[in-house]
């Protein structure tokens, strides 16, 4: 089946361009920019619109197994679809954790039953995510764990960590870490300063994330293994990050949309929707990690999708569980970046397609000629007023709740075929 | 009017003109009070329910004797921590009672911002009696109403808080309130026992007890939170008494007229000479007890006020 979409605006973040174009798909990949039609091809007129690269993203919290009563494979999917998510790397801090080949093998399968867009999954980094022992790091990478983390847990004994990476190094895997330091960040709820002590929760001081990331880029550069930090959300984590890039250590680091986006000001009279691990930080750190991600020093951009039932978060703030669902909102969050004049929107597709894509060692994040046609067509401008409750994810905890909006998703295609909007 | 609140979770939401509503209330209850004859009728045939997610003597008697003299029905619940794991049933709680139609839910809660949720889910005036280390409104209008009854006034003082800063709701209740009437603030403790961000507060700070204390109108000392402590924020309490404990030899650095306050329970000899707090030419301790009735008092005759006349309005709109 062939697809010709017409009198589009093509965002690639390759060629770091954003011009009026067309692009022709065959057999689910791209096969021409800016031909003409080709017969018998389905003509879709994008009106205008914005076409770009699906988005990958990078560490999406999905409740199975364990936990299906807040996200399902399906679910998850859906969502995706909506948001304009193609591609869904999936963490493995499930109850249990992915942590063997067998397991792995099950939400595998499960994820390609349910799923409409590509799911990728994650493996834990020590068994039982507990940081003591490795786990089967080669078994998993044959049953095809993209990349190995503890998720949300650090591993604390240095010399199990350097001895996964070692091992990880041997086999060309990709480890990534979660830059904390686990004393100091204990029991923390949001960041220290001002707001935490009038609020009288316990806060985490900034310089916690630097000392964890420190830590890790030590052994990262004792081992030589390739390492990911999941979010670097402070401006005093940035000089350590672009030492070890120039360094030469093959290192990359993400952050989360919510903390692009969202201040620490934003928890208010302690709503839990915003609370976040790492938690928001002071409106100086965010202007700092936005200009990051501009600059290509921090190289992607995440939802850090996590759903939480309406109970764990109906709570005193301390005990509230932490994360949000963003699958659906990482889209048009982004576009206050695009808007506020911070990003471009090739920059933006450069940090949530293009380079998880290629950190991960996919084909997809581009509209290259033989990428994988999995676009997505948006309106950067469409204004809406989100409601939690439209949302498709089973948990509806969104900071954005209420919030004016710019940006909608119109259609999504995997692989050329629609996932999501209507026919055009 | 001033004093127009649904709720009184903290200082920070109040007016200075609410704050002189209040303590001008509350100087008629402190006369009341003295009498042999105390009781009122403001509150009769309304439902007050005391719910105290931590432990608490002092507070809770003071809540339950206001209730009680302004003539409501008073009933106090003492929710055991073991029983509730880590608040889960809070908002359970909060709507089984809720359903019982109080009018006023005074409520103690281990977790900053319990109080607020909880009130955010019930229909009647919710009075926060201490939230974990957020607030702890009516401590800190007591202790307006005990300075401005030693000192004339309620502005233009120096006021030091000493101690265990970092851990103290009341501590932040009333730099709230003593900023909002316009003192000058200054904050003494161990830097262990400082707040995060304590530079941005807009007070002076201080970690020499002698050099902060001086020219001081009013000393105000708070106990040391053993129990919020998990590992060593000091090195011992000798030391501490040492440096930072109030004696006669310390107080002397201050006005020669300050005053001596702390909101109890006391840990004698480790924050404050035992032989000063009892002094009764500088210690108001026992003043502060005592204006803790009226205070109360005076807050929930405020909030039925607000609360009964929200429900006439509710009432007459269904009937228009």
């Amino acid at each position: 089946m062939m697809l010709h979409f017409t009198n589009a605006r093509l965002i690639d973040p390759e060629a770091c361009s954003d011009a009026p174009g067309s692009l022709t798909v065959a057999d689910g990949l791209i096969a021409a920019r800016d031909a003409d039609a080709p017969k018998g091809a389905i003509r879709i007129n994008c009106g205008g619109h914005c076409l770009a690269p699906g988005i990958v993203d990078l560490g999406v919290k999905i409740g199975e197994p364990g936990e299906r009563h807040r996200e399902s494979f399906r679910s998850a999917g859906l969502a995706a679809a909506a948001g304009g998510v193609t591609t869904i790397i999936a963490r493995p801090d499930t109850a249990p954790a992915i942590d063997t080949p067998e397991t792995l093998e099950f939400v595998t399968r499960r994820a390609a039953e349910a799923s409409p867009v590509r799911i990728r999954h994650m493996a834990a980094l020590t068994k039982g995510r507990a940081g003591r022992e490795m786990t089967e790091t080669g078994f998993l990478l044959d049953a095809g764990a993209v990349a190995f983390t503890d998720a949300g847990h650090v591993v604390s004994d240095s010399k199990v960590l350097a001895r996964a990476l070692t091992y990880a190094r041997s086999l060309g895997a990709l480890v990534i870490g979660h830059p904390q330091d686990p004393g100091l960040s204990h029991g923390a709820a949001v960041t220290s300063g001002k707001f935490a002590s009038l609020r009288g929760l316990p806060g985490v001081h900034p310089l916690a994330e630097r000392m964890g990331l420190e830590r890790d880029l030590a052994l990262v550069e004792m081992t030589g293994a390739r390492y990911h930090a999941d979010q670097v959300t402070c401006a005093a984590s940035l000089p350590a990050l672009a030492r070890a890039k120039s360094g030469g250590l093959d290192v990359t680091a993400g952050v989360s949309i919510h903390h692009l986006t969202l201040n620490d000001l934003d928890v208010g009279d302690y709503r839990t929707f915003f609370k976040f691990t790492p938690p928001l930080r002071p409106e100086a750190d965010r202007l700092a990690v936005v200009e990051a991600v501009a600059s290509g020093l921090i190289d992607i951009l995440c939802s850090m999708h996590t759903p939480q039932d309406e109970d764990s978060k109906r709570l005193p703030f301390e005990e509230a569980a932490a994360g949000a669902v963003a699958l659906e909102t990482v889209l048009p969050a982004a576009m206050r970046l695009y808007h506020c004049g911070a990003l471009s929107l090739p920059q933006l597709f450069r940090a949530m397609a293009l380079n998880p894509a290629r950190r991960l060692g996919l084909p997809q994040g581009r509209l290259a000629i033989g990428a994988p046609a999995d676009l997505v067509l948006f309106d950067p401008d469409a204004p809406f007023l989100l409601d939690r409750f439209t949302l498709r994810s089973k948990s509806k905890n969104t900071p954005f709740d209420g919030q004016r909006m710019e940006g909608k998703v119109l259609a999504t295609w995997v692989g050329g075929t629609r996932v999501f909007g209507e026919d055009r | 009017m001033t004093f127009r609140a649904r709720h009184l979770l903290g200082i920070e939401h109040l007016a200075p003109e609410d704050i002189r509503t209040v303590l001008d209330l509350s100087e008629r209850y402190v006369d009341l009070n003295r009498r042999t004859i105390k009781r009122t009728d403001v509150l009769a045939g309304m439902t007050q329910i005391n719910m105290f997610f931590e432990a608490s003597t002092r507070t809770q008697a003071s809540f339950e004797l206001a209730g009680k003299r302004l003539g409501a029905d008073v009933m106090t619940m003492q929710v055991a921590q073991s029983s509730l794991k880590k608040g889960e049933t809070l908002i359970d709680t909060a709507l089984t009672l809720n359903a019982m139609q109080p009018d006023l839910l005074v409520v103690r809660h281990p977790s900053s911002g319990a109080v607020n949720l909880l009130a955010s889910k019930v229909t009647c005036a919710v009075l926060n009696a201490g939230d974990g280390q957020h607030e702890h409104p009516t401590q800190a209008l007591l202790d307006a109403l005990t300075i401005r009854r030693a000192k004339g006034r309620i502005q233009r003082l120096t006021v030091a808080i000493c101690g265990d800063i970092a851990h103290s709701r009341v501590a932040r209740s009333n730099l709230l309130l003593l900023g909002k009437m316009e003192n000058r603030i200054r904050l003494i403790a161990p830097a262990t026992l400082m707040p995060s961000g304590v530079n941005d507060f807009g007070c002076e700070v201080f970690d020499d007890m002698a050099e902060g204390l001086k020219g001081c109108d009013v000393v105000m000392m708070l106990r040391l939170q053993k129990e919020r402590m998990d590992g060593g924020f000091i090195p011992s309490e000798r030391e501490y008494y040492h440096r930072y404990g109030l004696d006669a030899e310390k107080l002397a650095h201050a006005r020669p007229d300050a005053i001596v306050m702390h909101p109890g329970p006391m840990n004698r000899g480790v924050e404050i000479d035992g032989t000063l707090a009892d002094d009764i030419n500088r210690s108001v301790i026992q003043d502060q007890v005592e204006m803790g009735v009226a205070v109360r008092m005076a807050c929930m005759e405020l909030l039925a006020r607000n609360l009964k006349a929200e429900r006439g309005r509710l009432a007459a709109g269904a009937l228009a």
